[in-house]
């Protein structure tokens, strides 16, 4: 059965949930409606996500919470722990619903994705687009905001105005609108996807500063002062769409996990509990995407915001002999690298392992000289693998791990309510 | 003094033995009388999580429910964004609270029940704006 697209042009919508963290525990918890809440990262450390009241409270991002202890005690706002382990199940969730509206959907990242809606048959491009917003509601809980135009650049400028302004209510549609140059004078520079603080800077001192401005610049300055991209964006805010949703997500060049402690490690022993550990994950990582590490870098770093005591930084690349998959070899190599760039004296708070450089694991060749049984190997971490899989990363744990009293504190994490049958929601019967 | 000796069996077989070989080809499997009667087995999740992705699991607390087979500990399978009618049972939020209770409607007017005959009907005043979490389908009760 054929039918006419009735849009025949490019159409493209960028749907992202309204401070996604904050609205995933308001799900759970009704009683953090309408009263200020931040959620914190890691260690308890930096404002992550602000509810509305928050930010009336004037909390900036990432604004650490011993800088806002006053504030928080005055207006009592609810500081939480991230529970990224809810978050990403959320996310998954809306996700999903937002499939049902589309074949190809891009995600941006863990509360955005890019829908393509060219040559769908809805002619009222605007209900749809409320459609979606009540739908991922209603199923979730979760509120998002609707962004709808030709281009990624343009519905980026849609969501925004679509969040900001009460006339919109969430949603708004700049496909053939007669508001679509009011939109963009309502845009300053800088909230144009793709311009940085830097290009914002540059775009001022030449008199650009909001996106209209922007959009009718010569294309030959734009190419000049802000390279092919800058003008890929800029006829992007023209309606002519340059960047294409990406369905397939590009594989990582590079996989990096480094984390900050609990609390300050001082001692070589810690230490090569975290780095082992961490090498662990990060190799479990580079296995799931069929790929296999060449190298290694291993950060370590004193707390820069205790000026006063002693400072160290310092990193350590380490080439393999043989692209690896295996983590008992990960976990000596990066220990070998570890040991090189140790010192006692210091109260380390981060450490990290980074694979600079990965390769696609059919490309291991061993080496004359290696010594591993590669199949050995990799039948073991195919074992550790699926156990991890089936009962969660904390049951199998290789020796060099430790006891992991310096893991990342989550003082005021909520319930995993969705993956942890014992951390379900509580309701009432009473 | 006796040699204690280590024997190594071996487990696949030794050069030697032959494995029968067919020499005509089989058809996979064999002919089978339910072969057209085939169906895959009974997977609970399917049938009873048709909407993943709005379905959540709860915990009670209370016994309030108790006359609808709802007891203390039991977990319920929610779904939310199901279009609500009286009688169903339901996660209802109420002054912030996440209650379990049955939706019926009296005189225009919503009202909460209960099915334990210690707990009175809560009646939803004017105004008030009643939230329905979702709505409950089943209730999984260990015996």
């Amino acid at each position: 059965m054929l039918f006419t697209p009735s849009n025949p042009g490019s159409i493209v919508a960028l749907v992202d949930c309204n401070n996604f963290y904050v609205s995933c525990e308001r799900v759970f918890n009704p009683m953090l409606e309408g009263v200020p809440t931040v959620v914190l990262s890691n260690n308890d450390g930096c404002v992550v996500a602000r509810s509305e009241e928050a930010k009336a409270l004037g909390i900036r991002m990432t604004v650490p919470l011993f800088k806002i202890k006053d504030l928080v005690k005055v207006h009592n706002v609810q500081a939480l722990s991230s529970n990224y382990t809810l978050y990403g199940d959320m996310s998954a969730r809306v996700m999903e619903i937002l499939s049902q509206f589309t074949p190809e959907r891009e995600q941006y990242s863990i509360d955005e994705s890019f829908l393509n809606l060219t040559g769908l048959p809805c002619p009222d491009l605007t209900e749809y687009g409320r459609e979606m917003r009540a739908t991922v509601r209603a199923c979730t809980g979760i509120p998002v905001s609707v962004g709808i135009a030709e281009t990624k650049t343009l519905a980026k400028v849609a969501n925004r105005l679509a969040k900001k302004s009460r006339k919109a209510g969430g949603t708004l549609n700049l496909v053939g609108s007669p508001y679509v140059e009011e939109a963009l004078k309502r845009t300053a520079v800088e909230d144009v996807w793709g311009v940085g603080p830097q290009y914002a800077k540059l775009l001022r001192r030449h008199r650009i500063e909001n996106a209209l401005q922007l959009r009718d610049a010569p294309d030959a300055w734009v190419k000049q002062h802000m390279t092919i991209v800058g003008l890929r964006m800029v006829h992007e805010l023209r309606g002519i769409p340059c960047i294409p949703l990406e369905l397939a997500p590009p594989p990582k060049k590079g996989l990096c996990v480094s984390r900050s402690f609990g609390h300050p490690i001082e001692t070589l022993v810690e230490m090569e509990e975290a780095v082992a550990t961490y090498a662990a994950r990060a190799t479990g990582k580079v296995r799931k995407e069929k790929r296999a590490a060449t190298s290694l870098v291993i950060t370590l770093e004193t707390n820069p915001f205790k000026p006063a005591e002693p400072q160290y930084f310092n990193s350590y690349l380490l080439e393999f002999p043989t692209p690896t998959q295996s983590t008992p070899e990960v976990i000596h190599m990066a220990l070998e690298a570890l040991r090189k760039i140790f010192r006692p004296g210091y109260k380390y708070k981060r450490a990290g392992v980074l694979f600079p450089e990965l390769v696609p694991e059919d490309q291991v060749q061993a080496s004359l000289f290696d010594l591993v049984d590669r199949d050995r190997s990799r039948t073991l971490m195919t074992a550790v693998d699926q156990v991890q899989k089936k009962q969660g990363r904390n049951i199998l744990a290789f020796a060099a791990q430790g006891s992991q009293r310096w893991q990342t504190r989550f003082e005021h994490r909520t319930p995993r309510y969705t993956t942890r049958w014992d951390e379900l929601l509580r309701v009432k019967a009473a | 003094m006796p040699k204690h000796r280590i024997q190594l069996v071996a487990l696949s077989p030794a050069p030697g033995d032959l494995l029968p070989l067919f020499l005509s080809r089989v058809p996979a499997g064999f002919p089978s009388p339910a072969e057209d009667y085939v169906e895959g087995r009974i997977d609970l999740n399917r049938l009873l999580i048709r909407k993943p992705a709005a379905t959540f699991l709860v915990q009670v607390v209370g016994d309030s429910m108790e006359g609808d087979g709802i007891h203390e500990g039991d977990r319920l399978i929610v779904v939310k964004g199901k279009r609500v009618r009286a009688g169903m049972v339901v996660i209802a939020v109420l002054n912030s609270d996440l209650m379990v209770k049955r939706y019926q409607t009296r005189g225009g007017r919503a009202v909460l029940e209960s099915s334990n005959p210690k707990y009175k009907p809560l009646e939803i005043p004017d105004g008030a704006e009643l939230e329905i979490w979702g709505v409950v389908e089943y209730v999984i009760h260990p015996l």
